[in-house]
């Protein structure tokens, strides 16, 4: 019994640590709720009113017509009619638009005959990703013109065309892919400041040695120490999922099991992470350098915005240190694919390895690491 | 003696002993070198590789239920692509079930009536699924697909002896980058996001220390002004960051391979510009936060966080809703991602850098007036 006495004493110490400042308080409800809208609106790859220069040279009805197909597609806006050759650079060089239509003099005319007649697109490739894109919804429009083009000239189409089909997120919104994601970006950042400091702003006021030489075990401590961050974190989490679910209409098609599951090993984990830094440091100052080294890469190398499946094998390798990578395929099987307790084992097991290791670790430095 | 010497002499004899001061700080405590030149070396090299759009390799499952000679030149076509690594399922449940285990990232299919259905000129269904849960990664996935597919169809009808009955063909320039590199634009947002972060934690850890000591209040009591401290403290940290910039700079041009088509000059300039908003940043978060953890988060929240994911170096501000667009405006990286992207991949384009480099001077200048007001008022 004393054991837990013990542990519970020390936990509502930290506890109100936490929460006893006003400031504090709101850092731990605000900002994550700014930052989830904020951000929940902001990352998202799909494209809509791509700025659009039409530079039509023709002035037959096939022409317009194609350039109406333009004008009715929503990821396209038309904002700028185009009358020399010359005034294309300007326009693509200030980036007013990202892309300029050019159709020829003779398009109507081949057109007419039954020729095989080529416009050409000009493309703002500062941004690769996005001109891949806007290039990619340019050709499906111009598919979709040409087929029922030939539908009614009674002439034969390709003699095979592709039908595809989308699993798990059939319209292809990224924002199903990004939102799952937050939900353990900003876990990570929560749980890390609050543990990241925790051990560190005792040794700075020099309580630490004192709570060395109490009764308490360094398991005690330990477990003392986690408590917050794990609790802090479930409720955060949570929330956030909340969140995702209510005001985003993200689905949500596997069980809450495997979800919170996958979140108690990540913050157990990130707990982990965050006490070993801090136990590492001895002003709060390198506590939280140290946490921020720590989120940087784990945030950039996660797979939270760019594949792991693209980054060189060395850099895929040291993925396998960061329990972010884990928990983001947990969070999207969960929500995205309906992933069961079973098909997600390979995503738990390093997490509970790497917070049990690095609580050990942190446990160890309690006690050896001394000024 | 003292009332000799004139007010211009003295100011700069006492910025001389300041800076002097702040220089034997940073040389003997390696932490600030560390953070000025260490900390963008690692990020960007790990990140500047690790960091790619550029799916290659994807793994494919193919799904033939007849083979004959019609299927086997449009499996030749995907094995032969150097975007997809195909692998072949006798069914289409298997195929399914390796989709769903994130073996494969789609599937292409071939049902039996294929073969038929093209000889007769009977418009031939290719079935394809993709996981969409990345769905960026998704549609990228069947613009390759696509590609393969119309390339198949030209080379059928080219061996037929015949045109392909397409009425309007697409042709396209990609400017500035045609072979649609990533890391191209990448990693000149990178280094906007790395400088953003090393220059406010230079200023915020460093000069947060002299409050905490109390070393700051000792500064007060000498004849130093509190904008001579405060230019004192810029200048060192802000050589130091510049260093570290043109680090960043020089292996983005020569690790990476990134083109640098703008001039050096201007690069200098914005940078300049860029460095004294990211130290105003760090200086103003360090006066204003009274206790740690609250100057940890808020370094947190408005850096690394907005400067990733509101600055436009990976996500596209015009995609944004109006107002998320609006409040990209308050997040300086955002100018500076716009300028670094255009100087390294398109040129010096003079109305562009011109308006984002008065966006950054704007902001400096606030961040300055800000800084030295609340100065002042933190010792009242």
């Amino acid at each position: 019994m004393s054991i837990l006495h013990h542990i519970f004493a020390l936990a509502t110490k930290e506890f109100l640590a936490v929460l006893r400042d006003r400031r504090s308080r709101f850092v731990l409800i605000g900002p994550p709720i700014i930052q989830l809208l904020i951000f929940g609106y902001a990352a998202t790859f799909d494209l809509n009113n791509i700025p659009l220069g039409i530079y039509n040279e023709d002035n037959g009805a096939a022409s317009r017509e194609l350039i109406s197909h333009f004008r009715g597609s929503p990821h396209f806006q038309i904002i700028k009619r185009v009358e020399r050759d010359a005034e294309i650079t300007p326009l693509i060089d200030g980036r007013q638009t990202l892309m300029v239509l050019h159709v020829g003099p003779r398009f109507s005319a081949k057109m007419e005959r039954g020729d095989t007649a080529p416009v050409q697109v000009i493309v703002d490739g500062r941004n690769s990703n996005t001109a891949m894109l806007a290039l990619n919804y340019a050709r499906s429009i111009v598919l979709d013109f040409n087929r029922k083009w030939s539908g009614r000239k009674g002439q034969a189409g390709p003699p095979a065309h592709l039908q595809v089909r989308a699993w798990f997120n059939s319209n292809l919104e990224s924002r199903w892919f990004i939102i799952p994601g937050i939900v353990g970006l900003l876990t990570l950042v929560v749980t890390l400041v609050i543990t990241a400091l925790s051990v560190a702003r005792e040794r700075e006021a020099d309580t630490f040695d004192q709570l060395l030489v109490t009764p308490l075990r360094p398991t005690e401590i330990l477990i003392g120490k986690a408590l917050p961050g794990m609790v802090i974190g479930i409720i955060e989490g949570s929330f956030i999922i909340l969140v995702a679910v209510v005001w985003f209409d993200i689905p949500l098609r596997g069980n809450l099991g495997a979800l919170y599951l996958g979140l108690f090993l990540f913050l157990l984990s990130a707990v982990g992470v965050g006490l070993m830094i801090s136990s590492l440091a001895i002003t709060q100052q390198q506590g939280l350098l140290g946490a921020f080294l720590f989120l940087v890469p784990a945030v950039i190398l996660s797979g939270f915005a760019t594949p792991i499946a693209n980054m060189p094998q060395v850099v895929q390798t040291l993925t396998y240190l960061d329990p972010l990578r884990y928990f983001l395929i947990v969070l999207r099987g969960v929500f995205l694919e309906g992933s069961s307790i079973e098909l997600l084992t390979d995503q738990y097991w390093p997490m509970a390895l790497i917070g049990l290791c690095s609580l050990a670790l942190a446990g160890w430095l309690f006690r050896h690491r001394m000024y | 003696m003292s009332c000799q010497v004139s007010g211009f002499h003295a100011t700069h004899m006492r910025l001389r002993g300041m800076i002097r001061k702040e220089w034997l700080q940073i040389l003997r405590d390696p932490s600030s070198l560390a953070i000025a030149f260490i900390l963008p070396l690692v990020l960007l090299l790990l990140f500047g590789y690790g960091v790619s759009l550029d799916a290659r390799h994807i793994p494919l499952a193919l799904v033939v239920e007849q083979p004959d000679a019609q299927t086997a030149s449009l499996t030749g076509a995907f094995e032969r692509s150097d975007y997809f690594t195909p692998t072949r399922f006798s069914n289409i449940q298997a195929a399914q079930l390796a989709l769903k285990t994130h073996q494969v990232d789609g599937i292409v299919w071939l049902r039996n009536n294929f073969g038929c259905c093209l000889l007769a000129g009977d418009n031939a269904a290719i079935g394809v699924i993709v996981n969409g849960v990345n769905a960026n990664q998704a549609r990228i996935t069947e613009g390759y697909i696509q590609g393969v597919w119309q390339t198949w169809l030209q080379n059928q009808s080219n061996a037929e002896g015949r045109d392909l009955p397409i009425p309007v063909t697409l042709e396209h320039r990609i400017w500035f980058n045609p072979a649609m590199r990533s890391q191209d634009f990448l990693i000149p947002g990178l280094i906007a996001v790395i400088m953003t972060l090393t220059g406010a934690l230079l200023t915020a850890m460093v000069v947060a220390r002299e409050w905490e000591r109390g070393t700051m209040e000792a500064l007060m009591v000498t004849p130093i002004r509190i904008w001579e401290i405060l230019i004192g403290k810029l200048i060192p940290y802000f050589v130091l960051g510049m260093g570290g910039m043109l680090l960043t700079v020089a292996m983005a041009r020569w690790q990476f391979d990134v083109p640098l088509r703008g001039s050096f000059w201007t690069l200098l300039g914005s940078s300049a510009l860029f460095m004294l908003v990211a130290l105003g940043m760090g200086l103003l978060i360090s006066i204003l936060a009274k206790s740690q953890f609250v100057a940890g988060q808020v370094a947190i929240i408005v850096t690394f966080l907005p400067a990733f994911l509101l600055s436009g170096f990976i996500f596209d501000i015009s995609s944004m809703p109006t107002a998320v667009q609006a409040i990209t405006h308050l997040v300086p990286a955002r100018y500076f991602v716009a300028i670094l992207q255009t100087l390294f991949l398109a040129g010096d384009i003079w109305p562009l850098v011109l308006a984002n480099s008065s966006a950054l001077l704007l902001i400096s200048l606030i961040f300055l007036v800000l800084i030295k007001y609340k100065a002042r008022k933190r010792l009242d």
